[in-house]
């Protein structure tokens, strides 16, 4: 709070200070200050738990800050009325995500999980600063200690904010791989340097050296799924956001994968992995966020998912028990939801 | 019988063949799992099954016919990605028409919203996209179903909805399902015969 008063008392000397000529940006500066400070502001002890968020024992806040801190998130859609007739149906604004809570800090893994459809893919997107033309979308995103707007997130990716996207389609269809993970280098690398890292990486992963020259229609699932992976290593980021990094890798190279986002973050970065895959994201996160509804319903230790008693909220209940190994239930037994239909 | 009878096939200018004298018989009674690791060939091995591709040596069968060249495949396959298996420019209710009639009721138990129906995929998620693929394969009453990675985009809940669902649709209508999934834990609770390409 200290800091905050400290920007409001700031605000107040350079009001009484500056002549009119640039008071109008020093008000603005000082007005920013006092409404966004909001948790960034705060100083940070390390500890298990505070505000609304918790501490993995690896975790640590580098200059008193998250890496990446997502505050008050809302995403909407200006979209028409679906059930009116199709002249006659006007145009509102639906809200996908609302008033979503989110933080990765250095050297830990987050793992985003939740139901399909309740917009995971949509956080990543915000993050990266990628929005459709009828989005709205509101809230502060601060990255390593700094509140970003459009153009800052624009600027940040693949420059300290790397993607992992959910979909191959994701890669150009034109070009062949090879040459696509070369260009997700930093553009000072020389040509040589990249092509010994990328062969690197294709040899972590089991692509062999013929892959870099095939086209991205020539690849099976799990190929692409790993192409896409090496991109984002390729560069040297501080935050990875991986949506939906695993699907159609086998359990060993699923595995490999994440062990690789652990060795990033115990390097120091922080990783944000948005998956399905639950029992694969508890084994290397260090946090889980559970995520339902466009918001973020619990944020708990990786430790509390052992059992459904240490879960504090009905749906993380749910799908602990839905997970195969615990009885493949598909309704949320005995948690009186109600609902428990596919419309969670 | 779905059967795959000494099934050859290579890929154009490869150096080796993925698939040489390759036998499989499912029954329609039968779940088999597909396992192989990643680039072994499952889903061209699916493709071939549903009819996608012709096998350059072997035959595939159903009931002891090769599938028919034209008309609705009596063997459907529901893909890996659903979204690069619905036409982009189609909402979804006209890529749903595109396997005739839709019951309501296949709609309802898979849990599609009619609202899904005027939307375009990129409006839906991969998810709720996967539904619509699995409700359009059912709607063209196969005999068979390949289902090739068809719950790696859904969260725990809703593949365990999802399989149940499949699992009571083809028992009751007598449909065999070849599937390929990586979650080992997963094919141990549906499939009733593992075949492990590999070896």
């Amino acid at each position: 709070m200290s800091e905050t008063q400290k920007g409001a008392a700031r605000a107040e000397e350079t009001r009484a200070e500056q002549v009119p000529a640039c008071g109008r940006a020093a008000e603005l500066d000082a007005l920013a200050d006092t409404l966004f400070g909001g948790h960034e502001a705060l100083e940070h002890a390390d500890e298990q738990e505070h505000h609304h968020h918790t501490h993995a024992p690896a975790s640590h806040h580098e200059h008193g800050h998250h890496l990446l801190q997502v505050e008050d998130l809302s995403v909407g859609f200006r979209m028409y009325d679906e059930d009116a007739p199709f002249f006659r149906a006007r145009q509102r604004f639906v809200e996908v995500i609302s008033s979503l809570t989110i933080s990765v800090h250095a050297g830990e893994i987050v793992a985003v999980v939740g139901a399909s459809g309740s917009g995971k893919t949509l956080l990543a997107d915000a993050v990266l600063g990628l929005f459709e033309p009828n989005a709205t979308v509101r809230g502060r995103i601060w990255f390593d200690g700094e509140l970003q707007d459009a153009a800052g997130l624009a600027a940040l990716r693949g420059n300290g904010v790397s993607l992992v996207p959910q979909s191959v389609n994701n890669l150009d269809p034109l070009m062949k791989v090879g040459r696509q993970v070369e260009g997700f280098a930093h553009p000072d690398v020389p040509h040589a340097e990249r092509r010994r890292r990328r062969a690197e990486l294709f040899e972590r992963y089991g692509l062999s050296e013929e892959t870099a020259q095939l086209y991205p229609f020539e690849l099976s699932g799990g190929m692409a799924r790993r192409v896409l992976l090496c991109c984002a290593l390729m560069d040297d980021p501080h935050v990875i956001v991986a949506d939906e990094p695993t699907p159609g890798l086998d359990l060993d190279l699923a595995v490999r994968a994440l062990d690789d986002f652990r060795a990033f973050a115990d390097a120091g970065g922080g990783v944000m992995l948005i998956t399905h895959d639950i029992e694969l994201a508890l084994r290397v996160a260090d946090r889980v966020a559970v995520f339902k509804d466009g918001t973020v319903v619990e944020e708990t230790a990786v430790a509390n998912f052992a059992s459904p008693d240490t879960l504090a909220h009905p749906f993380s209940r749910a799908l602990w028990h839905a997970l195969p190994e615990h009885g493949f239930r598909d309704r949320n037994v005995g948690e009186g939801s109600g609902k428990g239909g596919f419309h969670a | 019988m779905l059967e795959a009878r000494g099934i050859t096939y290579a890929y154009p200018g490869a150096a080796r063949a993925l698939y040489q004298g390759f036998d499989l018989a499912v029954a329609p009674d039968e779940r088999v799992a597909l396992c192989a690791p990643s680039g072994f060939g499952k889903t061209t091995l699916c493709r071939l099954l549903a009819g996608y591709e012709r096998p350059q040596a072997g035959e595939v069968l159903v009931d002891g016919e090769p599938l028919p060249r034209r008309g609705a495949c009596p063997v459907q396959m529901i893909w890996q990605h659903p979204e690069a298996a619905v036409d982009p420019r189609m909402r979804m209710g006209a890529t749903l028409a595109e396997a005739g009639e839709v019951p309501g009721r296949l709609l309802d138990d898979l849990g599609i919203q009619k609202r899904w129906l005027s939307r375009y995929p990129h409006e839906l998620s991969g998810g709720e996209l996967q539904r619509f693929c699995i409700a359009r394969a059912l709607a063209a009453n196969p005999r068979y179903l390949v289902a090739d990675e068809v719950s790696t985009m859904l969260d725990a809940l809703t593949q365990a909805q999802i399989w149940r669902f499949l699992m009571d649709e083809t028992s009751r209508r007598g449909i065999g399902l070849v599937f390929v999934s990586h979650s080992p834990a997963l094919t141990d609770r549906i499939a009733t015969r593992v075949v492990r390409l590999g070896a």
